[in-house]
């Protein structure tokens, strides 16, 4: 696994990862490629792909307005800036 | 000049679903709330909180696919499509990717020089809104409002089939129709409830295709046709001055008409779709299925050969007055009793002509239909002439009021009372002794003059038809002295 790889893979999952420990991570994920690839030696032929390991399906939920709303000012009072009641975050346009 | 062009557009809309409470869970997705008023665990991705699924946004996907003539797909799957965004707090949205609820289908469409033509439409999957973020009232921050996360959307994909920006219009009219039809969305597009994004490209007729350019943002037919214009003319410039179209997704600027590129988007568009393990697979039963047949509305199609049926309607102004539900309602409301092809041309040149000067749309129309009917109904019982209708329509349009109250107040009720004409024409007849000889004597133009002069002393009131007849007999009579 190239370093470049590891690299654009950690900038779009946002993990900082340094520069010293791309390696040794390139190599844990060549292991699990390697557990992956193992995998997809099993014939398969003729078996419909899962979408979900259980064998169940979607249940539906009526269309209708939750009664009691934790309020606005206890779930804004998770974040780390909020104002107006607005959440504030870094600015995100250039 | 250059060897001609050939211009290739498909079209993706977001359609926001009419649901009142959110895709997966019971917030409520009503427009202009206060700021993260409409929020819950669920919505704002909170560890622990899991996502439910809807059924009503299940069944206003199933009635469009069944709508544009699609196979729905017993089995459909969730999936996560991965990017980072403030207004988008789980870090992905949930979509579907490889089986989405409804496969392949069409649309007809009416072009403007009055052909039909088929556009396939692709796929069409259910997956969440984001939220909006608020980039200029906090300096170095940005303000997140999450009412809209979460609120269920159809997205529509057509195939690459249409060739002129007129055609992507047209095309997006009828889909606009289509989901008010369907009352699945309120297609308010200035509020983001239907959103249309256009991949162009140019080609030599016959040739494979070129490279696309997708733009985003067009928020009106207007824009939709104004930014395929200006695409077709950058690309043109790009490829006959040897270059190359770059893929890329770019912005419409309502402002400059222009496009111009998002670049910071480009590299990232790698979405590392997965199934959601949060979401088992949706099956979906032919009964449940059925059930959806059987509540669809009269569609637009449909509706337009009833018309010409039952109203003996030609096929221009059935189609005009079905290609949007409230007009069609509102036609309908009109006809009833009335004359229907009378009642076409009033709406079709009167009312459409007013509404489109005044800035109107049929929903915010001042006069309502009921008023429109009495005034036909009116005209019918000879109650008032063709030509004062006109006033009263003017005066229920900008005034408002009610036509039987508008026609007592301002005495415009018509004359048909003979007695009364004939004393009228005696009259204007022995003022104008000059014109009545020389009619006699066979300057027949003079007749109109007649006719003017007894509508002036009768202040347009006198039935035209009795004055008509009236005139011309004492006219035709010798003089009486």
């Amino acid at each position: 696994m190239e370093a470049e790889i590891v690299r654009r893979i950690a900038h779009l999952s946002r993990i900082a990862l340094p520069e010293s420990e791309l390696a040794q991570v390139a190599g844990q994920l060549d292991s699990i490629f390697a557990l992956v690839a193992q995998m997809q030696a099993v014939p398969t032929e003729g078996i419909e792909p899962m979408a979900h390991p259980l064998d169940l399906q979607q249940p539906l939920r009526a269309d209708q307005l939750r009664s009691e709303t934790p309020s606005r000012e206890e779930l804004l009072a998770s974040a780390p800036r909020a104002e107006d009641g607005l959440f504030l975050v870094p600015k995100v346009i250039e | 000049m250059s060897m001609a062009w050939e211009v290739v557009i498909g079209l993706e809309v977001h359609v926001q679903l009419n649901t009142r409470s959110k895709i997966f869970c019971a917030c409520s997705t009503a427009f202009g709330a206060e700021p993260n008023a409409h929020t819950c665990p669920v919505c704002l991705a909170m560890p622990g909180s899991l996502p439910v699924l809807n059924a009503a946004a299940v069944d206003k996907a199933i009635a469009f696919g069944l709508a544009i003539g699609a196979e729905i797909n017993h089995r459909s799957i969730f999936a996560r499509k991965n990017y980072f965004y403030p207004d988008l707090p789980k870090g992905y949205q949930i979509s579907q990717y490889e089986i989405p609820i409804v496969g392949r289908g069409y649309l007809d469409v009416l072009l403007p020089n009055g052909e039909e033509k088929r556009v396939g439409i692709t796929r069409a999957h259910l997956e969440e809104d984001a939220g909006k973020s608020l980039h200029d009232a906090y300096p170095g921050e940005s303000g997140i409002d999450l009412n809209r996360a979460g609120t269920p959307l159809l997205e529509i994909v057509s195939e690459p089939d249409m060739r002129s920006a007129a055609e992507a219009v047209a095309y997006l009219k009828k889909l606009h129709a289509l989901v008010r039809y369907l009352d699945i969305s309120d297609g308010n597009m200035q509020e983001g409830s239907f959103r249309c994004d256009a991949n162009v490209s140019l080609r030599r007729p016959g040739a494979p295709f070129g490279t696309r350019a997708e733009v985003k943002n067009l928020n009106s037919f207007r824009f939709l046709e104004k930014a395929i214009s200006y695409e077709m003319l950058r690309q043109q410039d790009i490829l006959e001055s040897g270059g190359k179209v770059v893929q890329e997704t770019r912005l419409f600027d309502a402002n400059s008409g222009e496009t111009r590129s998002m670049r910071s988007k480009e590299e990232a568009n790698d979405y590392r779709y997965f199934p959601d393990p949060d979401l088992l697979p949706l099956q979906l039963d032919a009964e449940r299925i059925e059930q959806v047949r059987k509540s669809l509305p009269e569609l637009p199609d449909a509706r337009k050969a009833r018309f010409m049926a039952q109203y003996g309607l030609p096929a221009y102004d059935a189609a005009v007055l079905t290609a949007q539900r409230e007009l069609a309602d509102y036609y309908e409301a009109v006809a009833t009793g009335q004359d229907a092809k009378l009642a076409a041309n009033w709406i079709m040149g009167d009312l459409l002509g007013a509404l489109n000067k005044a800035g109107l749309e049929i929903e915010t129309c001042p006069v309502p239909a009921r008023e429109l009917q009495i005034l036909l109904a009116r005209i019918a019982d000879q109650t008032v002439s063709g030509k004062i209708a006109k006033e009263i329509f003017e005066i229920l349009f900008h005034e408002g009021g009610s036509v039987d109250a508008i026609i007592d107040a301002r005495g415009l009720r018509q004359i048909t009372d003979n007695t009364a004409i004939a004393a009228m024409i005696d009259e204007i007849i022995a003022k104008n002794p000059q014109q009545a000889a020389e009619y006699r004597s066979g300057k027949e133009k003079l007749f109109g003059f007649f006719i003017g002069q007894v509508m002036k002393v009768s202040q347009g009131k006198a039935n035209p038809d009795l004055v008509n007849a009236l005139l011309r007999e004492k006219l035709q009579a010798p003089a009486t002295e």
